[in-house]
């Protein structure tokens, strides 16, 4: 039996296209991805995220468990900032991709992937040893994000805190509509700016919310969306996704998120291994595809070739930037031909296009 | 959803109106073009040629998946529907008229009894 998130009625009735979205029942599409993909980049769209996984972490050892399991430095937070990070095995494959939440000194909230929920609080408590406490808080909370040039414009019609006032990778609690204590964090998964809602569904009506944001988005041209355009929208925006993108065979030096790193940090779990590799230098690094032939989508799994047709590596995630109406994708290519400019061939139903390789993100955000 | 009572399908997802003259319209149904979303790129790579029954003639690229094509009878690819090149989003929005595919010349037209008819169709999908 497939779980629901408090949104699913409203999916249903507004007759989104559902599907089983790691052991969730998701709306993938609403009125058409292209659609979806368009308003988040030009007006604003709604999701359901609910699917995502909230895990808190408590008590006076808190920020040394958090330490640990991340690579990015907790101690930097102070209560209302948030930080993206990966949590590491000891030989530096990635568990997952995170945000860590500070919200007092002594408590952390760790937001992950669905599909990870389980295999995360394992690893996490194996880590503990029992120094702080722990729960899985996933299924209590809702997520909505709302996401796009005119997200604050609509958000702020049902709140009179000053959203302008929350920077990027910063929250607040706050009532929105009629409803207290709601989480407001200016993150995102689209590129775009925007906030993500975390709601106790014991307080929150959060069908009754979603109604209100989507009456109060009317006039900016809100959409609702679903996690198709979700797909596309962070694809395009140069942003990794775990299971496809980055796993446990993969590490962050490869991934391109050797930025998160904070080598300064005493100890970390992967901290070793990780340094052995940045110093005899990474193999292959994940690369940034752009095809010239506008008619020619890379999809997960193609293989990528080089001039004479040999093997480099595979396509990751591939699909349509629908912004600039071309196929782009990520995928590992050896470090002697991952270099932006490169040209390297996609082997589509036994034919081989060229892409070029390029700098992420495939579209900037509008200044 | 709809699905014209006059037309074939077939258990891939392609409709098959019997033009009555040797030629049958090859396209994809609403069902498929619904499951697909929004479509990008149709390229029919067998035009001109005879394909075997069930054989691939191309392919439709939508924005999350791309998907075969299949030739519901035996026959020669005659045309094709040229305004998919600047439009394929026809198939979207109109996928039994303005959202054609290919026109074939039926080698054997007893296959054509062995298509389905839309109540067999709407077996399938439902």
């Amino acid at each position: 039996m497939l779980k629901r998130t408090p949104l699913f009625e409203i999916h249903r009735s507004f007759k989104a296209k559902l599907v089983d979205f790691s052991g969730y029942e998701m709306p993938v599409q609403y009125s058409g991805i292209k659609e979806e993909h368009l308003a988040v980049r030009n007006q604003a769209g709604i999701f359901d995220v609910s699917h995502m996984g909230e895990i808190l972490i408590r008590g006076d050892r808190a920020l040394e468990l958090v330490q640990e399991l991340s690579v990015n430095d907790a101690s930097a937070l102070k209560p209302g900032k948030a930080q993206y990070s990966v949590m590491c095995r000891e030989h530096g494959g990635i568990v997952d991709d995170l945000l860590v939440y500070c919200l007092s000194d002594v408590e952390f909230m760790l937001v992950v992937n669905a599909s990870n929920i389980e295999k995360d609080v394992t690893w996490i408590q194996e880590v503990n040893r029992g120094r702080a406490e722990i729960s899985n808080i996933s299924d209590e909370i809702a997520l909505i994000a709302l996401q796009g040039p005119k997200a604050v414009n609509i958000l702020q019609k049902l709140t009179n805190e000053h959203l302008d006032a929350i920077p990027p990778f910063e929250f607040r609690s706050m009532k929105i509509s009629n409803y207290d204590n709601i989480l407001v964090s200016y993150t995102g998964y689209t590129g775009e700016p925007g906030f993500e809602l975390y709601c106790n569904i014991r307080y929150v009506n959060v069908g009754d919310l979603w109604e209100h944001i989507i009456l109060a988005g009317d006039e900016f041209g809100l959409k609702p969306c679903g996690l198709g355009a979700r797909d596309t929208l962070r694809l395009e925006s140069g942003l990794v996704l775990y299971g496809i993108d980055i796993t446990e065979e993969t590490t962050p030096l490869e991934a391109g998120l050797g930025w998160l790193i904070k080598w300064d940090k005493e100890n970390f779990i992967g901290k070793a291994a990780l340094k052995v590799l940045k110093n005899s230098g990474i193999k292959r690094k994940l690369c940034c595809l752009l095809m010239m032939d506008p008619n020619r989508i890379p999809r997960s799994g193609y293989s990528i070739v080089d001039k004479k047709g040999q093997t480099l590596g595979e396509v990751t995630s591939g699909g349509l930037s629908v912004i600039n109406e071309r196929g782009i994708a990520m995928g590992y290519l050896p470090v002697s031909v991952g270099k932006a400019g490169e040209v390297v061939y996609l082997r589509i139903r036994n034919k081989d296009y060229p892409a070029e390789i390029v700098r992420p993100p495939f579209h900037k955000r509008k200044k | 959803m709809n699905h014209p009572k006059e037309l074939k399908y077939t258990r891939e997802h392609e409709w098959v109106r019997d033009n009555g003259d040797g030629t049958a319209t090859v396209g994809i149904t609403d069902f498929a073009q619904s499951e697909l979303g929004d479509i990008v790129f149709v390229e029919i790579d067998k035009l001109g040629e005879a394909v075997e029954k069930d054989e691939s003639f191309g392919t439709v690229e939508a924005v999350k998946t791309v998907s075969e094509l299949f030739m519901p009878v035996t026959g020669e690819i005659i045309s094709w529907n040229e305004s998919l090149e600047e439009e394929p989003e026809l198939i979207n929005n109109d996928p039994y008229d303005k959202g054609w595919m290919i026109r074939i010349k039926i080698k054997d037209a007893s296959q054509l009894k062995l298509l389905l008819s839309v109540d067999d169709y709407y077996q399938i999908i439902s």
